[in-house]
């Protein structure tokens, strides 16, 4: 934790003993105009935590959807389990995935945890969790559901196996939610502000399966307005300003003595 | 009977395919679809049928012969299926391309993050999830397009209202044949209705029921 050198450019190969999950470089993302992300550098090795923060409209989700390629990074590298993504530019000049089937592969791997749960509305919540188990990794039936069941009692909805998501809770969705990210085995969990859409009364038992997840070494990258919750789980704090990492370290230092201006108004703006 | 079913089932493969063109494919197929539904649904059913039924038979006949093959004639059944099921492909585009943009944006992105292939996500995701929304659309439909089996009454081919037609005017007993007809026409849609009903509960089983009290 004591290693500010995320942004070197450092290989995938181990440093601190832990291999290189996420490795993003000089990443640029444009929408038309709009210079949305201007050169961020990230990097989380196995068993990090790392929270990005930032203002409303400073590019957090969208830095988050370029790293399984939800979004087209404009230009960049982005490794995923020291595999880089293949990017081509199309007829019209836009930055798109030289591979499809690459890209499916690296996000079966990245289990992804949407701020609205997005959970398939026609399937209950077992199907949900062993849609992708089944249907993408090839994984069998009997197997895929045993491991359901164990992860839907981690998160506390055993009961709930059979239930449609719209007859859940906004908390029990997004904790099957991750139940469904979880069943992937993912190497990384992604998470985008995974409790700004619940009520205030529901947020802390989803939190506590995060921070389970944090406690038991999961890899994970987090974007969330929970200050408090950040600092708690995080290993590793980036602040994002405008497009750019303003300020980075760990979370004593991100919230305990931040060196910027914009910074240490952004925390003091929160609490 | 063999008509309605044939024309409506062809009718949701054109829709299904148009839908996605509509909403996927490129600018030159897009246009095209849009060319085929704006078409299709402007000019009346009957014009349409007697256009296709004729026009069409005689365009297959010319390139045949064009290409030195004999005329062969066009099996009434065939053609009827195919002419009704151009008409409602152009109409269930619609239904099912509606029905598309009705699935919320996150549960196909969700797919997409998962690393669904396209195909799958199709078939997994957005069809199951868009049927709801199609359903009473397509119901619609399906009972058009046992109507309009009527209509190719016109171009002589046998169905209900043609044998009724031969059968009154052999009796001289238009009165009861008509209503027999007619009968037979809403018992299949009664019937009709029923089996839509299931399946629109079916396809709504992850849906909270508007009026009052979950299932
Ligand atoms: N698909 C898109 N098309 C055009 N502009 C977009 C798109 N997605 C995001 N933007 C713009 O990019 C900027 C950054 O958006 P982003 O969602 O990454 O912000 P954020 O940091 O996640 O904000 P929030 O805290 O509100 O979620 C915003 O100005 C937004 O309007
Ligand atoms: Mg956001």
């Amino acid at each position: 934790m004591s290693d500010s050198a995320s942004t070197s450019l450092a290989t995938a190969e181990t440093q601190n003993g832990a291999a290189e999950a996420i490795h993003i470089e000089d990443l640029h993302k444009k929408f038309g105009q709009l210079h949305v992300l201007k050169g961020v550098s990230l990097s989380a090795r196995d068993g990090d935590v790392v929270a990005i923060i930032g203002g409303s409209g400073s590019g957090k989700s969208t830095l988050l959807r370029c790293i399984n390629c939800l979004e087209n990074p404009t230009s960049g590298i982005i490794r995923v389990n020291g595999e880089e993504i293949k990017l081509k530019a199309d007829s019209h000049g836009h930055t798109v995935p030289a591979d499809r089937r690459q890209i499916e592969r690296i996000r079966s791997k990245l289990g992804m945890v949407f701020q609205n749960f997005n959970l398939w509305s026609h399937m209950t919540l077992l199907e949900n969790v062993i849609e992708v188990p089944v249907h993408v990794l090839g994984i069998k039936r009997d197997a895929a559901v045993a491991t359901a069941e164990a992860l839907l009692d981690r998160v506390g909805l055993a009961d709930k196996r059979d239930v449609y998501p719209a007859f859940m809770s906004g908390g029990q969705q997004q904790r099957g939610a991750i139940a469904r990210a979880l069943a992937i085995q993912p190497r990384v969990m992604l998470f985008d502000e995974p409790t700004s859409a619940l009520d205030p009364e529901l947020v802390g038992e989803v939190l506590k399966v995060i921070g389970d997840l944090a406690e038991e070494g999961r890899t994970m990258i987090l974007v969330t307005h929970e200050m408090k919750f950040a600092r708690e789980v995080a290993t590793h704090v980036v602040y994002l300003y405008n497009g750019l990492v303003e300020e980075e370290g760990p979370p004593e230092q991100i919230f305990g003595a931040p060196k910027s201006d914009r910074l240490k108004q952004f925390i003091s703006n929160i609490h | 009977m063999q008509i309605a079913v044939g024309a409506f089932g062809f009718g949701l493969l054109i829709g299904t395919g148009g839908a996605y063109g509509k909403l996927y494919g490129g600018p030159v197929v897009r246009d095209l679809l849009e060319v085929y539904t704006t078409i299709v649904r402007a000019v009346p059913e009957l014009v349409l049928i007697l256009l296709l039924y004729f026009a069409g038979t005689d365009l297959i006949n010319r390139v045949l012969e064009a290409m030195g093959y004999a005329r062969i004639d066009v099996n009434g059944l065939v053609a009827g299926i195919w002419v009704l099921a151009f008409v409602q492909g152009a109409y269930a585009t619609e239904v099912i391309r509606g029905a598309i943009l009705s699935v919320p944006a996150g549960q196909i992105e969700a797919a997409r993050a998962y690393g669904m292939s396209p195909g799958m996500m199709l078939r997994r995701i957005t069809l199951p999830a868009m049927l709801p929304f199609a359903i009473p659309g397509l119901a619609n439909l399906w009972l058009i397009a046992t109507k309009d089996t009527a209509l190719l009454a016109i171009v002589g081919f046998s169905e209900l209202t043609q044998e009724t037609r031969t059968a009154a005017g052999q009796t001289k007993a238009y009165f009861t044949f008509f209503m027999a007809a007619g009968a037979l026409y809403l018992a299949l849609t009664l019937v009709s209705n029923v089996i839509i009903g299931r399946i629109e509960r079916w396809s709504r089983r992850g849906m909270p029921s508007v009026a009052g009290g979950a299932q």
